[in-house]
């Protein structure tokens, strides 16, 4: 099929970039792994988990969600940075189908990220994280995080597509990505929280990942009871496919659109 | 390079009629008709704004159109923008390349995208890089380039298919002197081998060294059309200027004209600029000078004068504002 060798060709484009500027990727690798160290030796002894645990166990697979997350940033920058160099008007010009700019980007983003989390289950390790379950519930934690980047993916090419152009728009999804990743359980128990920040927070998609992630992992999860310590696992597959099915379709539009 | 291909002369390039295509309260194409025959290259004028960069987005499938029908290469551009787009190179206002990237590795990347070959994209690149002069940068990433070669290597990205219309929108913006004749160069070069050039610039003498033809743009219509001569020949013919040092000097010239009975003569006050029509060329020029040295004037200088594209742009995208 054209438009998946299309979509590989676009995707290998970003893997050369590893090649020409390693650096890149290795910087934003160091500073997910930097927020991973300031939480765990600086903000980790104090902060407490409902029902116990020790705070690197929690804090990584967190992390590693936080990432996945963050990832919409990443993608809707590539996209935008395309469009503004003239590169997304070029492809459209070329006789390629409409969806292979978006599965490039999606080949390229899942790959990266998947690169990413690899690294933070290394940083973790040597950190003194451990993963005591099954290696199989370990691979479908790691698929949990891919299914949420994947989805976040398609907010990021939305975004990209639509409001890359506008320098400060973008800014502000940049600056939004944080008090969102933050209002989650990623690095503290919602249970600690004020009651409605606390609701808030628990019905966070990223929280959904972080404690289903948790589980797969055996390591503490911060929940002990409430809809998310029963059904945390159906929560991490359910939002992030509601918002691919949102988003897929708005990605294709907002594509189809930029013939106006 | 490959061999020239030759064309369907009979056939142009491009024939569009009634395009008509608005941006908010901005009409950008204004029942817009061009053709353009196959084989040649078009230059097409206007002032920022006047809608040529949205004549070729339209022309290169990008954009919709709102009334009218446009072909490219015998193609319609609304109803079979997939096979347009085989036949077509778009060279845009910016340059389009990955920055990071190498140009060989672009040119690769594009001609895989474009269909080609593994194999084959190598050995295109490699053909493109050697047309287009840049066989020694070709490993080197494109953000070391000088303006030139990332033009040229944005036009060796657009010439992968051997394209029957090829779209250089502004191709020479922003270059130095030198970046712009290398990049003339290749535009003729690609000429001469049968593809059809459209040709966006502000640079009147540009359009004055390249195209065959040349269409004068303004608010979303075209307002002019010829050959860069039959333009100037609009603006009235050749003329012989004669300076003088002084104002009194200058009187005597245009006295010393006028009583051999030629036509009009006109005076420029100020500087001190007698202008007299040419018809007959050069020959025109050495009767004036013989009738200045019967005179016993001696002038500061004397030309023969020919209109220059720029004043052709001028009055017509002036009269129009009045």
């Amino acid at each position: 099929m054209s438009i998946i060798r299309e979509g590989l060709i676009l995707s290998r484009r970003d893997l050369a970039h590893w090649g020409r500027q390693p650096w890149t990727p290795i910087f934003n690798l160091l500073f997910t792994i930097m927020l991973l160290l300031v939480f765990a030796f600086i903000f980790g002894g104090s902060i407490e988990l409902p029902g116990g645990g020790d705070y690197i166990h929690f804090l990584l697979p967190g992390m590693m969600t936080l990432a996945m997350m963050f990832g919409v940033e990443t993608t809707m920058t590539t996209m935008a940075n395309d469009a503004k160099k003239g590169i997304t008007d070029r492809f459209r010009s070329m006789p390629i189908s409409d969806a292979s700019v978006s599965l490039g980007r999606a080949g390229a983003d899942m790959i990266s990220s998947t690169v990413e989390i690899i690294i933070l289950l290394i940083g973790g390790l040597l950190l003194g994280w451990r993963a005591t379950n099954s290696p199989l519930a370990g691979l479908l934690a790691v698929a949990l995080l891919l299914w949420l980047r994947f989805a976040v993916l398609w907010i990021g090419i939305c975004l990209g597509l639509t409001i890359g152009k506008h320098e400060g728009a973008t800014v502000l999804v940049q600056v939004l990505v944080w008090p969102i990743g933050f209002l989650s359980n990623v690095f503290a128990a919602p249970e600690f929280m004020p009651n409605w920040l606390g609701a808030v927070a628990s019905w966070n998609p990223i929280s959904a990942t972080a404690t289903a992630v948790r589980e797969l992992f055996g390591n503490p999860t911060g929940v002990t009871d409430g809809w998310l310590n029963d059904y945390s696992l159906l929560a991490a597959v359910a939002w992030p496919l509601a918002i691919t099915a949102v988003f897929v379709p708005l990605s294709a539009r907002a594509y189809r659109r930029l013939r106006r | 390079m490959r061999e020239p291909v030759e064309k369907d002369r009979g056939r142009p390039a491009v024939r569009a009629t009634g395009l008509v295509k608005n941006y908010d309260t901005v009409r950008a194409l204004d029942e817009l008709k061009i053709e353009i025959p196959a084989g040649t290259i078009h230059g097409l004028l206007g002032p920022n704004g006047a809608g040529k960069s949205t004549l070729v987005s339209a022309l290169s499938t990008l954009i919709s159109l709102e009334a009218g029908t446009a072909e490219v290469a015998g193609l319609d551009v609304s109803t079979h923008p997939g096979h347009v787009r085989r036949k077509i190179g778009l060279v845009g206002q910016s340059a389009a390349l990955d920055e990071i990237l190498g140009g060989r590795q672009n040119l690769v990347m594009f001609a895989r995208l474009f269909g080609l070959s593994r194999r084959d994209a190598a050995s295109r690149a490699d053909e493109l890089l050697a047309g287009f002069s840049l066989v020694e940068a070709g490993q080197r990433p494109v953000s070391t380039y000088s303006g030139g070669m990332r033009r040229r290597l944005d036009i060796a990205v657009g010439m992968i298919l051997d394209p029957e219309v090829l779209f250089l929108d502004e191709p020479t913006t922003g270059l130095d002197p030198r970046g712009r004749i290398d990049v003339w160069n290749s535009v003729t070069a690609i000429a001469e081998r049968g593809t059809t050039v459209l040709l966006t610039t502000q640079y009147l003498e540009e359009a004055d060294a390249l195209a065959d033809r040349i269409s004068i743009m303004k608010s979303g219509r075209i307002i002019a059309e010829g050959t860069p001569t039959e333009l100037k020949r609009q603006r009235g013919g050749d003329r012989i200027e004669v300076s003088a040092a002084t104002t009194a000097e200058a009187r005597a010239i245009q006295t010393a004209l006028v009583s051999t009975g030629g036509p009009e003569i006109d005076l420029n006050e100020g500087t001190g600029v007698v202008t007299c029509p040419a018809a007959g060329g050069a020959g025109d020029l050495s009767a004036v000078v013989r009738r200045l040295d019967a005179a016993g004037i001696v002038a500061d200088d004397i030309a023969l004068r020919r209109p220059t594209l720029d004043e052709v742009f001028l009055a017509l995208t002036e009269t129009e504002d009045a």
